[in-house]
């Protein structure tokens, strides 16, 4: 549970915002909670939010949730892989609580062992409730508390950084992390909305694959792979 | 709560949970290819980086590039904190303190 609090400490400032904005928006605290209870994915909620108060239709609104989540498609591939031999019933559980913070915490844990779907999913979840809990103070009277204090915006990019440093593995990860990075910035000034994530990150894992093919010919019977 | 919130926030719910769920139930208890393995190997690194790179060198809606910010400025050493210690809890302490630091400068 103690291994969560970087990414609750991330959440309660943006919890908050979130929730004075839905306030604003019209929507009672008790309506903020059920929609953090069911859709737990907070930038598609800030967009969602803003649509609800300029007014928009029901539809337009979920298919612009589905599309800003489809990157979690690519982060349950890839936690998959340390997901086995569990029932239905567990990895729908799972499900539910995969976040960009989330598997960005739970990916660098498994890869550096002792960790278990347990703990992941104790993690999950308490980021869930830090989330709603925070959405629903924040739908009070959030605007009381002052923004920005001790850097506390600072604390997911932290993470983030951190978290990126540890799946740094040799030059090739270096390679693709520069190269996603680069296209995921350039897309992001191209295109609006958030498709930029998956897009670069597809291209720059896909290079990585090409790459360590063409370098694992020159290095045959090595380990490399 | 009305009827056409109640119906938002299911469907929201649905079409957020699904991408979520497929890959685990088809991809997981299976033998995955080496190709596919390599490639999901390096997925978390570069969504990280996605993820990162855009809100530290892009501001405003419409995004534009702005290399001039606190954020970016603070990243540099708190990549080198991390890259140093391989600490999380101290990479987040670090990070919120030089940008509140920051922050304090630049306003």
């Amino acid at each position: 549970m103690t291994a969560a609090w970087p990414i609750c400490l991330g959440y309660v400032p943006i919890g908050l915002a979130f929730g004075v904005l839905a306030h604003n928006a019209g929507l009672a605290p008790w309506e903020i909670g059920f929609m953090s209870l069911f859709v737990f994915a907070g930038s598609s909620q800030f967009i969602a939010v803003a649509m609800i108060g300029s007014g928009s239709a029901i539809i337009p609104i979920i298919l612009t949730t589905f599309v800003v989540n489809l990157r979690h498609l690519l982060m349950s591939s890839s936690l998959a892989v340390y997901l086995q031999r569990l029932s239905a019933g567990r990895l729908s559980l799972y499900a539910y609580g995969v976040t960009d913070e989330s598997f960005a915490l739970n990916m660098t844990r498994f890869r550096e062992g002792g960790w278990d779907w347990r703990r992941a999913l104790v993690l999950n979840h308490t980021a869930n409730a830090a989330w709603i809990v925070s959405t629903i103070i924040g739908g009070y009277g959030g605007q009381f508390i002052p923004a920005g204090a001790f850097g506390i915006d600072y604390a997911l990019p932290a993470m983030f950084i951190c978290l990126l440093i540890l799946q740094i593995r040799g030059g090739l990860y270096v390679l693709v992390a520069v190269i996603s990075g680069v296209l995921a910035a350039s897309f992001s000034l191209l295109f609006p909305g958030n498709t930029y994530v998956v897009l670069a990150s597809v291209l720059a894992a896909t290079l990585g694959v090409f790459l360590r093919k063409v370098y694992g010919k020159g290095s045959a019977g090595k380990e490399e792979l | 709560m009305n009827t056409d919130y109640l119906l938002l926030v299911l469907g929201m719910g649905i079409v957020t949970y699904l991408p979520r769920w497929i890959p685990l139930i088809f991809l997981s208890n299976r033998r995955l290819p080496e190709w596919l393995r390599q490639w999901l190997d390096f997925i978390p690194a570069a969504i990280l980086s996605a993820l990162i790179l855009p809100a530290l060198v892009t501001t405003g809606e419409p995004r534009q590039l702005n290399l001039f910010q606190p954020a970016l400025l603070v990243s540099i050493p708190t990549f080198i904190f991390a890259w140093k210690t391989r600490s999380l809890a101290g990479t987040v302490i670090t990070g919120m303190a030089l940008f509140w630091g920051a922050q304090k400068i630049f306003s």
